[in-house]
């Protein structure tokens, strides 16, 4: 029972969680200083609600909760399966735009659909803009050699502009500077879960995230192709030696990330929560919240899953700070200082492993006779 | 007598694992004194007491006969012990004069005198018939050369008691005979070496006296000149070591493996790395090619396996055209490539071992059914190759590969490789960085490779290796085969006289 116990303290997986969250500890405290610094008398009672988070408005909170995790554990997705293949996805923005204004233009061009296939062809659109958006860099990686994070940062002005090109000659909305109202057939069904989140803004959007995070998970750890990716990541030149056709790898994984993160612009923007594309000149903060959830989540699918739940949360919080005369903007403040301990993660695996070796010399001290050769 | 160095009775632990067990090491003024031992056996820990790296448990150290406690690098630099590491520690995008006064720089109100410092280093250079360019950057120099920058720098800061960590490593035959040289020359002058190697040529040729350690204990100090290498490497090993690779007469069939007219471009540079040149390989062949580094022995293996583009020539196996296929299909057709650098072509090192034994045969049904690796398949066979190649990890199949010795790393490599019953093995220094034990084992795979029918195509810089293990030697200088040569009617030192150009057999016909 006791070395079982122990076994699991040890393995990798549990220095990984708890370095995690060690980060959000330590972001948050950060982000208490803060609170203590601007409003002193307020500070305990609006850091008290940033841990509450979703829980303060019963179901409705939750949903919430619920709703804003959905697109960041998608970008989250594409991100960390971008890093778990050797490349930096810092396009996700522009995947993500793109990938919203396909679902959008669908959602409002395309009623000639039968209702029920409508919303499912917006989502499809979203995934092949946002996997042709994400291909750009991937092919300039893999056959000109150029560094995929300059590429992919262009392709997020890129995105951008043409998105607002798009929507201002297609699908604009002129009173607000925005795009017009997608049919009723295109947004996400509900699925009865706007009657257990009352009031909440909550869809089916939720559940092809977690299934997005199983189907990448399984193919990370279980099939061929993640093996491949993964081989190519961590070592393009033993995967070539190996025969491994590592540039089409390159292009996948980028597609595959595209994907991923213009399936998250889609969910977001077929919520019927009364979002549309606005014509302005900034890029998406989603995309810049996946590196912040892939990071959290140390690019396991599981772990963004649940990064991506604990970010949702604390923005719901952050919102109910303002209650007590604070900004929301407070909360994104503690996100990055959480995303930058997260940063330091590294710092904090060695830290327990060191605690870890101790207590093992402490035991092995203890154990007499255990004589263990072992090459230096 | 009086001894420089006394490192009396030193114990240095590293949790329950003693690295260095009550060892005393004694070196007199003026010797070189050799530090022979495996890899693992604790050499490397024992200099870094001196050195001041670690602080041992147990122990005194005496330099010029006075106690002394070392506590870091600055202290052994004030005793005037120098070390140069066996990866040298300069920086890339410093000037050779640069590197040598880095950290003793005079100054002059905050600005850099270097006039003296200048003069100092060409006296020393002079000397010591370096022939160094003080104003050439690291990162254009041979690595011959940057040795004799690092040796420079201990001498620029006058120091008495050098350490040679494994000197001889990187460097080709030739700059190996000028570094002894030099090495004598110190001795001479009064100063003390203490060399580290697992080389037993070397230690015959330059030390005076040896130390053998074996697993972190002390075996014993012998006269060099007394001692034969067989009974240094027996100290050494702990058993007899066959230093002569045993082998039955060569017995050779239809060619396996044919080169025509092969021409590389360099990437880098764009000259013709490897020119013209055409071999065979036979059955129950071992070829070798000898060169000096950076003859175009890596290109020509690199474009033979594909890893690199062909600029023209054609390239059979079995008779096959193969010279357009990929990678993969080679590697099905029979084709096995042990490369030169394990870390960077032939591991995933963030991969566990079982993943690695698989790298190259993973789609194979064997190993996946509709996509989903089956991962009891794959530690089943893992478990048969650690058993069958006897590769030791801390965790079996599950070991992470960086976290694996050296040879081990090797022998996973060489099992995945030699498992695949190829047709041709190309191995490219499989011994390198190697201790004998791993050696002895890796040597008898290739031979047992030869004797059951395959050809074998082996890259060495080695003239001992060459010498041993092959049944045909081709000579590469400056990307031509100047000599195709029968190991048994040559010396040792014709060989080298064809590595370097000196000589040649074979006209290159177009």
């Amino acid at each position: 029972m006791n070395s079982k116990r122990k076994s699991i303290f040890k393995g990798e997986g549990f220095v990984n969680f708890s370095s995690s969250i060690l980060a959000i500890i330590c972001g948050l405290l950060f982000g208490f200083i803060i609170l203590l610094v601007s409003n002193p008398s307020q500070a305990v009672n609006g850091f008290l609600m940033i841990l509450k988070g979703g829980f303060t408005d019963g179901m409705k909170g939750v949903g919430d909760v619920l709703y804003y995790a959905t697109p960041i554990i998608m970008t989250g997705l594409s991100v960390g399966f971008a890093f778990k293949t050797g490349l930096f996805n810092i396009g996700a923005s522009g995947q993500f735009t793109a990938g919203a204004f396909a679902a959008v233009y669908v959602g409002i061009k395309w009623t000639f659909l039968p209702a029920s296939i409508h919303w499912l062809v917006a989502l499809l659109a979203a995934i092949l803009i946002g996997a042709l958006v994400g291909s750009v860099p991937g092919i300039l990686k893999a056959f000109f050699n150029v560094n995929e994070v300059i590429s992919a940062i262009m392709m997020n002005y890129i995105g951008m502009y043409i998105v607002n090109l798009l929507v201002r000659n297609y699908i604009y909305d002129p009173l607000k500077n925005q795009s017009v109202a997608v049919a009723q057939s295109a947004i996400l069904p509900k699925a009865g879960l706007d009657k257990i989140f009352a009031g909440a803004s909550l869809n089916i959007g939720i559940f092809i995230a977690v299934l997005c995070v199983i189907l990448i998970y399984v193919i990370l750890n279980k099939t061929t192709f993640g093996y491949e990716l993964k081989a190519c990541g961590l070592n393009p030149h033993a995967s070539k030696y190996a025969g491994i056709n590592e540039k089409r790898n390159v292009v996948l994984s980028m597609v595959i990330s595209g994907a991923l993160a213009g399936l998250g612009g889609a969910l977001l923007y077929l919520a019927g929560s009364g979002k549309y594309l606005q014509v302005l000149d900034i890029i998406a903060p989603e995309g810049f919240s996946g590196i912040s959830v892939a990071l959290l989540g140390l690019s396991n699918p599981i772990g963004i899953l649940f990064s991506g739940l604990f970010i949702g949360h604390i923005t719901v919080g952050g919102y109910n700070m303002q209650l007590f005369d604070f900004v929301s903007e407070a909360i994104d403040i503690i996100i990055a200082a959480i995303v930058y301990c997260g940063a330091l993660s590294l710092l904090f695996k060695t830290m327990i492993h060191k605690i870890q070796m101790k207590r093992a010399k402490k035991a092995e001290a203890k154990a007499v006779g255990t004589d263990k050769g072992k090459e230096a | 007598m009086e001894y420089v160095i006394e490192m009396n009775h030193i114990t240095k632990q590293f949790g329950d694992f003693k690295a260095n067990d009550d060892i005393t090491l004694q070196v007199k003024k003026g010797e070189v004194h050799a530090l022979l031992g495996e890899n693992g056996a604790g050499k490397s820990t024992l200099m870094s007491v001196l050195f001041g790296l670690y602080q041992p448990e147990e122990g005194e150290i005496k330099i010029n006969g006075k106690t002394v406690k070392i506590n870091n690098p600055n202290d052994a630099n004030d005793l005037g012990i120098g070390m140069v590491h066996q990866h040298f520690k300069l920086v890339h995008n410093f000037t050779v004069l640069e590197s040598i006064v880095l950290g003793r720089e005079t100054v002059n109100m905050g600005v850099l005198k270097m006039e003296d410092a200048r003069k100092k280093v060409m006296e020393l250079s002079e000397k010591y018939k370096f022939k160094i360019d003080p104003d050439a950057y690291i990162s254009d120099i041979t690595v011959g050369m940057q040795q004799r920058v690092e040796i420079l720098k201990m001498l620029y800061c006058d120091n008495d008691i050098l350490i040679f960590d494994e000197p001889t490593a990187v460097l080709t035959p030739q700059e190996i005979h000028e570094l002894m040289k030099v090495m004598k020359q110190l001795v001479a002058e009064g100063k003390s070496i203490i060399f580290i190697t697992h080389k037993l040529n070397e230690i015959k040729e330059v030390a005076d006296r040896c130390s053998v350690l074996r697993k972190g204990k002390y075996i014993g100090t012998i006269n060099v000149a007394d001692t034969t290498k067989e009974q240094m490497s027996e100290m050494m090993v702990g058993r007899k070591v066959n230093l002569n690779v045993e082998k039955c007469e060569m017995n050779p069939g239809d060619a396996v493996l044919e080169v025509k007219n092969l021409t590389i471009k360099s990437k880098a540079s764009g000259k013709e790395a490897v020119k013209n040149v055409s071999f065979q390989v036979r059955k129950g062949e071992i070829l070798c090619v000898a060169g000096i580094d950076g003859n175009g022995q890596s290109e020509l293996v690199y474009g033979i396996t594909g890893l690199m583009p062909l600029d023209s020539g054609q390239i059979l196996l079995n008779g096959k055209d193969i010279t357009k296929e990929s990678i993969r299909q080679k590697c099905l057709d029979g084709m096995a490539h042990i490369p030169e650098d394990r870390h960077k072509d032939g591991l995933v090192l963030d991969y566990t071992l079982q993943e690695n034994l698989v790298l190259q045969t993973y789609y194979t049904d064997r190993f996946q059914k509709h996509g989903f690796l089956k991962f009891d398949a794959i530690r089943e066979y893992a478990k048969e190759l650690i058993k069958k190649f006897d590769i030791r990890s801390s965790h079996g199949e599950t070991s992470i590969a960086r976290g694996m010795s050296g040879g081990n790393q090797q022998k996973a490599i060489i099992a995945r490789e030699l498992d695949r019953n190829p047709e041709i093995v190309i191995a490219v220094q499989p011994v390198r960085g190697l201790d004998v034990g791993a050696i002895e084992y890796i040597h008898k795979q290739l031979v047992a490779q030869r004797d059951a029918g395959k050809a074998v195509l082996l890259v060495s810089l080695e003239l001992d290796e060459v010498m041993n293990l092959s049944d045909r030697i081709v000579v590469m200088y400056e990307g031509e085969i100047v000599a195709d040569l029968n190991p048994k009617e040559i010396t040792t030192e014709e060989l080298g006289l064809y590595m370097a150009g000196a000589k040649r057999s074979v006209k290159n016909e177009q």
